[in-house]
């Protein structure tokens, strides 16, 4: 019955309004405007130019004051409060050429809208004003260009020799995290040793992989530089870090990387934020299948020394999964039960 | 006289009243038809309503992200198992999107804009009487005819169409065990494109070898339209990039079905390490973008034609500076091959490269600018009739400004850190390329429905449907940018499984409201376009006062165009308003000799010296 209802009132309706087009159309035959090149409509055409023009920029004033509190998450990294402020000088060179140009443009369909006994100015070019706004241009985005260029050379610049290491592995659908242990090295890895315990593929013949351990979280010490190593072991992904500033594609078949230095421990960034419970978090942003929008993980800051105590305490995954000693080679047995057992020695050693 | 022997047109100022009555069968005359017009109402019919299906799946995915906690069970009728428990099936939104980029880009933007009016305007503009080959013009749109019904077969099948993004990049793309849509839609999505690309090839060839051979006579380059020029150069830059494009399909194809390695390497899926090694998906993304970006500019350029036509028409101007206009169009040509990597910034690409693709891209901006700057300059102490043309035509300038300078920001390599692949790149290029296009394209339907179909389109409904449309793709696609800022990555299900991402729900729920209005209100157009064709009030030769050859026609032009021979051309195509004319208007066919009273200096010393040589 109720669709009855919806059906028939719309069908009603746009009997209506069918009805009204007719009316309509027949008047403005009837009054004969269809005979003059304009009729009434020019002038409101004309006068709803800058007023869409002012009600957009006001509802985009009051707007953006609203909602200025979401807008970029509070950088959390060394090169985000570089890109952060160049976001907002160019942002506000941008918004000056939208607002002198749509100004220029919903005004003079106003200012020159047809009358009959006008005539347009001929005017077909003028070499100086091409010439002006041709060349201020392209000193403005020079200008633009050189600022953005040297931020990117200095985040793309090769890592500090002293950077904290870990390598993430995207799959579908999460992330598994690996950092070099006490050796500070991560153990090489082919992708055909992978399997459902040793998911992004070690290869337990390097010594390097008996002290590598898999946390659940990323930890990371504030003011020290860390170096990502980013893999990808069946489609794309890409690690996204949005308070750092920072995103890299996960590429099967070529390892990627990204650094940058934190500069807020996740305590400090809820006091920031004033959300007590504050996370850094990690999402993938190149399409990755079916749960692409679910490829969340955590990350946490800590003070230098919570850090290394925090590393110091995780098991080596040789350790946790002592299956795969079967996977070392008999002369390294000895090595790999020691290294991987091992916690006494200081990460500061490396 | 058979067809082909009309369509060669070497006797093109031969008289062809003879011909006039010959009635072809129906299946010649509007299926299999050699007629551009006719070819070109094809693309037209076709593009609509690809852009009614493209418009109506953006519909269903904004009610996802609008409404993340809506029952859509009353859906099921229409999607059947995609709807579970009254959701979406995550799945199929990345069906949905990549159907909705995929046929926006390429079958609304691409054959409909530039198949439409390359193919109506260009005999008619250059005063030809037809294509250079009307059979190649006739098997392009066949060739894009089955590209489409593959690719909407595509849509029915039980594991869902092409899912991996409207850029398809392996691996997703080549392995049915990462997600459904791999399977046989990518293989479906593959043909079709690879047939798109015939069709695309065969249509520029044509459109570049009428531009060159077939202009009539004074019909120089420097006397050509803007809307020529730019279907011109935008056929230049088709078949100089969509073979890249049928070649990363191609070596996709052999990834997919004969266990090469171009694109693969390393991969564990499903359980099982694969045997490919050594291909990179970087090369895939390359090969893509190479045709990706100038893609852009094919959609974009034949719009941007069509608005400096309509601009100095209805403005009773010229056009400013018409030779700097022929200037950014080629410049921006050129350098939409030098640009492709801007998409590559964070794909692991080596970071020099990123240097140098930045500056690239920034300097496109200048020619852009300066085509923005001339259509200002053009309305600027104008006469300006607003026609339904020419309020899209405005609206094409505000979108084609607002989305192009956000350009600047995520061209600017560390800047596009952050914002790559959130909703601030959707809406960049959603106002700049997709918005822009499509009010090109409505404009010039608007302005040149009379001379296609003999009728009039009737103007109030057409300022309703600008205003409303104008608002909404603002309403849409303007607040996408807080969204972005914030940091939403697109092609997402759903943000709330994430603290940093829990925001603006209201927002998203207003765009989907405004998304939904918008697309309604182009049912609009579709009464106005369909009634108004058997309804409507008929049409003059030349209803807007046009300069152009193409308003020298009959009302329904036939055959071969013109009735009696093709008008020679004698000036350029913007003398409007000109001083000392009696009319606000000078057709390109009325000769100098004709108006002495408004000719400039140059123009009495030629027509002094045409007279003398006659």
């Amino acid at each position: 019955m109720n669709t009855i209802i919806i059906v028939g009132s719309s069908l009603l309706i746009l009997g209506i309004l069918f009805l009204l087009f007719r009316v309509q159309s027949l008047m403005s035959i009837l009054t004969g405007s269809t005979k003059k090149r304009v009729d009434g409509s020019n002038s409101i055409n004309a006068i709803l130019f800058p007023i869409f023009f002012i009600s957009g920029l006001v509802a985009v004033y009051f707007y953006s004051g609203y909602a200025s509190e979401f807008f970029l998450p509070k950088p959390a990294s060394e090169h985000g409060v570089v890109t952060d402020k160049l976001f907002w000088f160019i942002t506000w060179v941008i918004i000056v050429a939208f607002v002198l140009t749509n100004s220029m443009l919903f005004y003079f369909p106003y200012k020159y809208q047809y009358r009959a006994d006008r005539k347009a100015h001929f005017y077909p070019d003028n070499h100086k004003l091409e010439l002006i706004w041709t060349v201020i241009p392209a000193i403005v985005l020079t200008s633009l260009v050189f600022f953005g260029w040297r931020a990117w050379t200095d985040i793309t610049s090769p890592a500090p020799k002293d950077a904290v290491v870990l390598e993430i592995t995207g799959k579908q659908f999460n992330w598994i995290v690996r950092y070099p242990g006490k050796d500070g090295k991560l153990g090489s890895y082919n992708f055909k040793l992978i399997d459902a315990t040793n998911e992004v593929g070690m290869d337990f013949s390097d010594k390097s992989s008996f002290d590598d351990f898999l946390p659940r979280e990323i930890h990371i010490p504030k003011g020290k530089p860390v170096l990502f190593k980013i893999r990808a072991r069946d489609v794309l992904h890409s690690v996204f870090l949005p308070h750092f500033r920072q995103k890299m594609d996960a590429v099967p078949g070529m390892p990627t990387s990204f650094w940058f230095t934190p500069i807020y421990t996740t305590d400090e960034m809820k006091g920031i934020t004033n959300n007590p419970s504050f996370k850094y978090e990690l999402a993938c942003t190149e399409v990755c299948g079916k749960g692409h929008f679910g490829m969340k993980f955590l990350l946490v800051v800590d003070e230098p020394e919570d850090f290394d105590k925090w590393y110091e305490q995780q098991e080596a995954f040789l350790k946790k999964n002592p299956e795969y000693l079967t996977n070392v080679p008999s002369e390294l047995k000895e090595l790999a039960l020691g290294s991987s057992n091992n916690s006494q020695n200081k990460l500061s050693s490396f | 006289m058979s067809i082909s022997t009309l369509a060669q047109v070497a006797d093109a100022h031969v008289d062809h009243d003879e011909h006039e009555h010959e009635e072809l069968p129906f299946i010649r005359k509007y299926i299999f038809s050699e007629d551009h017009k006719t070819i070109a109402k094809q693309f037209l019919i076709s593009g609509l309503i690809w852009a009614v299906l493209g418009g109506g799946m953006s519909v269903i995915f904004r009610l996802q992200l609008g409404f993340p906690g809506a029952n859509l069970e009353w859906l099921k009728p229409i999607l059947g198992t995609w709807i579970q428990n009254g959701k979406i099936d995550p799945e199929f939104y990345l069906a949905l999107v990549t159907m909705h980029g995929t046929i926006m880009v390429f079958f609304v933007l691409t054959a409909g804009l530039s198949g439409t009016f390359s193919n109506f305007l260009i005999p008619l503009q250059i005063g030809a009487r037809d294509m250079a080959s009307g059979f190649l013009n006739m098997l392009s749109y066949w060739f894009f005819f089955v590209s489409s019904m593959l690719m909407f077969v595509s849509l029915f099948i039980e594991t869902g169409p092409a899912a991996g993004g409207w850029v398809i990049y392996p691996p997703l793309s080549a392995l049915p065990q990462a997600i459904k849509g791999s399977g046989l839609g990518m293989t479906l999505w593959l043909c079709s494109m690879a047939i798109f690309i015939v069709s695309s090839l065969l249509g520029s060839i044509n459109y570049i070898t009428t531009v060159i051979n077939l202009r009539t006579k004074g019909m120089a380059f420097t006397r050509l339209p803007l809307t020529i020029w730019a279907f011109f150069i935008t056929a230049v830059i088709g078949v100089l990039s969509f073979p890249v494009l049928f070649s990363a399909a191609l070596l996709l194809i052999f990834d997919r079905s004969f266990g090469t390695s171009f694109y693969l390497s390393e991969i564990y899926i499903g359980g099982e390490a694969l045997h490919n090694v050594g291909g990179s998906p970087l090369l895939f993304q390359h090969l893509f973008w190479f045709l990706g970006h100038p893609e852009v500019y094919i959609v974009l350029l034949p719009a941007l034609g069509i608005t400096s036509e309509i601009i100095a028409t209805n403005s009773r101007k010229p056009i400013f500076g018409y030779r700097a206009m022929i200037g950014s169009i080629l410049g921006i040509a050129f350098l939409s091959f030098i640009v492709w990597a801007h998409h590559m910034f964070v794909t692991g690409m080596n970071p020099f490269l990123g240097s140098v693709f930045m500056f690239l891209t920034l300097i496109i901006a200048v020619p852009s600018a300066v085509k923005a700057f001339n259509y200002i300059a053009t309305m600027w102490r104008g006469n300006i009739v607003f026609t339904p043309a020419m309020l899209f035509s405005i609206g094409l300038v505000s979108l084609f400004i607002s989305g192009g300078l956000t350009g600047i920001i995520l061209g600017n390599s560390a800047l596009d850190i952050q914002l790559h692949d959130t909703y601030y790149v959707v809406a960049h290029f959603h106002l700049v390329m997709g918005s822009a296009s499509f009010f090109g394209f409505m404009a010039g339907v608007y302005h040149w429905f009379p001379k296609m179909f003999g009728k009039m389109l009737d103007e109030r409904l057409g300022y309703i449907h600008f205003w409303l449309t104008f608002a909404g793709v603002y309403l849409v696609f303007f607040p996408m940018h807080y969204i972005g800022i914030a940091g939403f990555p697109r092609r997402y299900y759903s943000f709330t499984s994430y603290d940093a991402f829990s925001t603006f729900s209201d927002l998203n729920a207003f765009i989907s409201i405004a998304a939904i209005v918008t697309f309604a209100g182009q049912f609009i157009f579709g009464f106005n376009f369909f009634y108004s064709m058997f309804k409507g009030r008929r049409a003059t030769e030349n209803p807007w006062s046009s300069n152009t050859l193409e308003w020298t026609t009959p009302v329904n032009p036939g055959h071969g165009n013109w009735v009696g021979a093709v008008p020679e051309v004698h000036r350029w195509p913007y003398d409007y308003s000109k001083p000392g004319a009696a009319d606000d208007f000078i057709p390109q066919n009325v000769p100098l000799a004709a108006t002495p009273e408004s000719n400039l200096p140059h123009e009495e010393e030629e027509a002094k010296r045409l007279l003398a040589a006659v």
